[in-house]
């Protein structure tokens, strides 16, 4: 199978790797550059848990086709830290008690990272509307919810965008 | 998020002065959460992983003619493909581990299969594109079978067998009954005596768990001959001991490693793929991962069963219910799993959290041709309790009574005697219903505010009932209660006869007491002296020799 050489920025570093032919980003980023922070959940668009930012904006990496990222900006949660220091929408999920099994967790900060880079104050029908295609199981959108909103007003814009 | 606590309730039981208990407390992965670094199985990276998809049934109910895997295993990419041959010990029950049911579910089978996605081979390939291809090139001569998918259908004199190991589509308990039974008092006397007569069937649909992470395990050479195992196992030891049962393997030579589930919800207690994929690595030498995909977690993987529930109350024109019987079936689908233990546990809570002088339920553990179910958040009490609260509310209808208070009325109370033959201690759905009403701005009457748990309970409430009405309808021939735990050869299982044909299972049941009791007392009549009952028909006489694990409530021996 014919494979195709990409090369794109992960989180602020540069990445050089070969694609097959119809290989997702998901694939590339956890097997092909080892960023474990987007997860699997379904494969088909709906659950939202592989949420990565390409160019500041939201998008399902099990839907792009990994060659089409050439050149691009990517962002995970792996990216979210300050070395040790963590983003507020990091501390805010764990002082509202926003991660349960943790699993759709890195897609929601990716959803609401995204949210807050373009809204630094957003009401809660905004924050709602956000994170609409991201499933949490554990049904936890309170408190996730509630965490975003901390953030904000916890200057949750402050490094991203 | 702020707790409301009622501490009050239990004043004189429990200690506050604690560092940790009512209080919040971080997480202890909470950190590993946020910044995505929690390492779930698939977290886990190997060079030359393998990965395994299976070959599924797409019929309910069909015969295995012949599985021809040739043209598929000249796929590229495709290592190996396995069937139920290459599985050493291809039958297993998860609960044979305690020593309850008999082996009824292959790994991968060979013969027929009985639910829509049973898998019957597995291709092992260098990737999961290459896997799916082969997977789509095993040719499976199937001969289709009539399918039964509905409970009562089931059980019907000459409906298609399901499970060749229960051929009554029944699973079999403590190796007598086709049933579980919960006997208390006299429930046709108690029908006798009441007022009105109020009936109710109530049934729940399958659920799935439907976690964010699907079902799935890696399996890796370890040195020395073991084999590393990465899982989202919700029980470590299940799936370690299934695995070393199924591949007859020394459990020593597995590494299990699990703890970190992205959503279980019950789903992930049975879900077979640690022994898949150690099958997987046993056969290639090289690492292989099995996992579900969505639209196998959705099918195949196990929901909360479906239950029918049947309830008949007798119940005065007060609202005191003297008399409730419960005819339950749950649906297990194909095999057994967890549903012969769910059915334990709610046969436990019948019932329900009222104190009703007379009780009795036969509960059923049905198999038909639909997935198999497991847990699931509370099974085996979510159901059966919807029926209870379902119908509790119908009776406050029909009795003209407020459907809260109907409640209070009937409540168990601190010093209670449950139907299982334990006191009641710590009961607070008096206050409970206090609390609701209050939240919910709903009056309650001065009799009904006043109520408390901790009043009024006991005493003749908490006496077991001087007389209690057995049976033996639904008894069946030929079953040894298990073996495998204990390893005795002489109580292998046998085919069983099938259940009595003429058994009528539910409403006008004829209860066939062993004998005639001389009298048959009066459960509202205070305790007649007269009468005792004889020894061997008084399961009300506590068993003595029989222990219950205070966890399971299986019987132990």
């Amino acid at each position: 199978m014919a494979k195709k050489p990409v090369q794109f920025h992960l989180n602020g570093s540069e990445k050089a790797v070969f694609v097959d032919d119809g290989q997702n980003l998901l694939d590339v980023l956890r097997r092909g550059v080892g960023d474990l922070t987007p997860k699997y959940g379904c494969g088909q668009g709906t659950c939202g848990t592989c949420t990565v930012l390409i160019d500041g904006e939201p998008h399902l990496s099990c839907l792009v086709l990994a060659e089409t990222v050439e050149g691009k900006q990517i962002s995970t949660t792996a990216g979210l830290q300050n070395g040790s220091e963590l983003h507020p929408l990091q501390k805010a999920f764990m002082d509202g008690f926003a991660a349960q099994c943790g699993y759709c967790t890195p897609g929601m900060l990716m959803a609401a990272s995204a949210l807050l880079a373009r809204n630094s104050n957003p009401s809660r029908e905004d924050v709602v509307e956000a994170i609409s295609g991201n499933i949490c199981r554990c049904t936890g959108y309170e408190p996730i919810i509630n965490a975003i909103l901390a953030a904000a007003k916890d200057g949750g814009v402050r490094r991203y965008g | 998020m702020t707790i409301e606590f009622r501490k009050e309730y239990f004043a004189d039981e429990r200690d506050d002065n604690l560092n940790e208990i009512g209080k919040p407390t971080q997480r202890q992965d909470a950190l590993g959460h946020v910044t995505g670094r929690s390492p779930y199985f698939d977290d886990h990276l190997f060079n030359g992983l393998l990965h395994i998809r299976c070959v599924r049934s797409p019929h309910h109910h069909a015969r295995i003619r012949r599985i021809d895997t040739s043209e598929a295993e000249r796929m590229p990419g495709v290592v190996r493909i396995v069937t139920g041959k290459d599985v050493p010990h291809n039958l297993n029950t998860l609960l044979s581990l305690l020593d309850f049911g008999l082996d009824d579910e292959p790994l991968l089978s060979e013969k027929k299969v009985s639910y829509k996605g049973e898998p019957v081979a597995a291709v092992i390939a260098e990737s999961d594109r290459a896997a799916r291809d082969a997977v789509a090139k095993v040719r499976v001569d199937w001969e289709e079978l009539p399918a039964v998918l509905d409970v009562e259908d089931a059980i019907k004199p000459g409906a298609p067998v399901v499970n060749e190991v229960y051929p009554g589509n029944l699973f079999v308990y403590h190796g007598k009954y086709d049933h579980q039974k919960l006997r208390f008092g006299d429930v046709e006397a108690g029908f006798a005596q009441a007022d009105k007569i109020i009936e109710g069937r109530y049934q729940m649909s399958p659920i799935e768990q439907a976690p964010t992470e699907t079902c799935g395990a890696i399996a890796a050479p370890e040195t020395n001959d073991r084999f590393v195992v990465y899982t989202s196992t919700q029980a470590l030891f299940f799936s370690l001991d299934t695995t070393s049962k199924l591949l007859k393997m020394p459990s020593n030579r597995l590494h299990f490693i699990g703890g970190t589930v992205g959503g279980g919800f019950g789903g992930k207690v049975d879900s077979l793929h640690e022994p898949m994929a150690v099958l997987g690595t046993l056969v290639t030498g090289k690492p292989c991962k099995y996992i579900f995909d969505r639209e196998e977690e959705m099918q195949v993987g196990a929901p909360r069963g479906a239950e029918r529930w049947y309830l008949k109350d007798g119940v005065m024109n007060d609202g005191r219910i003297v008399a409730r019987k419960f005819i339950g079936y749950f649906d297990s689908g194909a095999y057994t799993r967890l549903s012969s233990y769910a059915i334990i546990k709610g046969v436990g809570h019948l019932p329900g959290p009222y104190t009703i002088p007379n009780v009795y339920a036969d509960v059923y553990c049905v198999f038909t041709n639909r997935t198999p179910a497991t847990a699931m958040r509370g099974f085996g009490i979510t159901g059966v309790d919807f029926a209870i609260e379902a119908h509790m509310d119908k009776v406050a209808y029909e009795v003209g009574i407020d459907p809260i208070e109907l409640r209070i009325l009937n409540a168990y109370r601190d010093g209670d005697m449950k139907a299982h033959r334990r006191l009641a201690k710590n009961t607070a759905l008096i206050e409970c219903c206090h609390v609701a009403a209050e939240k919910a701005n709903w009056a309650l009457s001065a009799q009904a505010q006043q109520a408390s748990s901790l009043r009024d309970g006991g005493g003749e409430r908490g006496k077991i009932p001087n007389y209690t009405a057995t049976d033996q309808n639904g008894l069946v021939t030929g079953f040894a209660s298990t073996a495998y735990a204990r390893k005795n050869k002489r109580n292998d299982p046998q085919p069983a006869a099938p259940a009595p044909a003429s058994m009528s299972r539910h409403d006008s049941m004829p209860v066939t007491p062993r004998y005639e009791p001389p009298v048959r007392p009066q459960p509202a009549q205070p305790a007649q002296p007269a009468y005792t009952p004889p020894p061997a028909a008084a399961p009300a006489a506590p068993e003595r020799r029989t222990s219950f694990s205070s966890i399971s409530g299986l019987r132990r021996r």
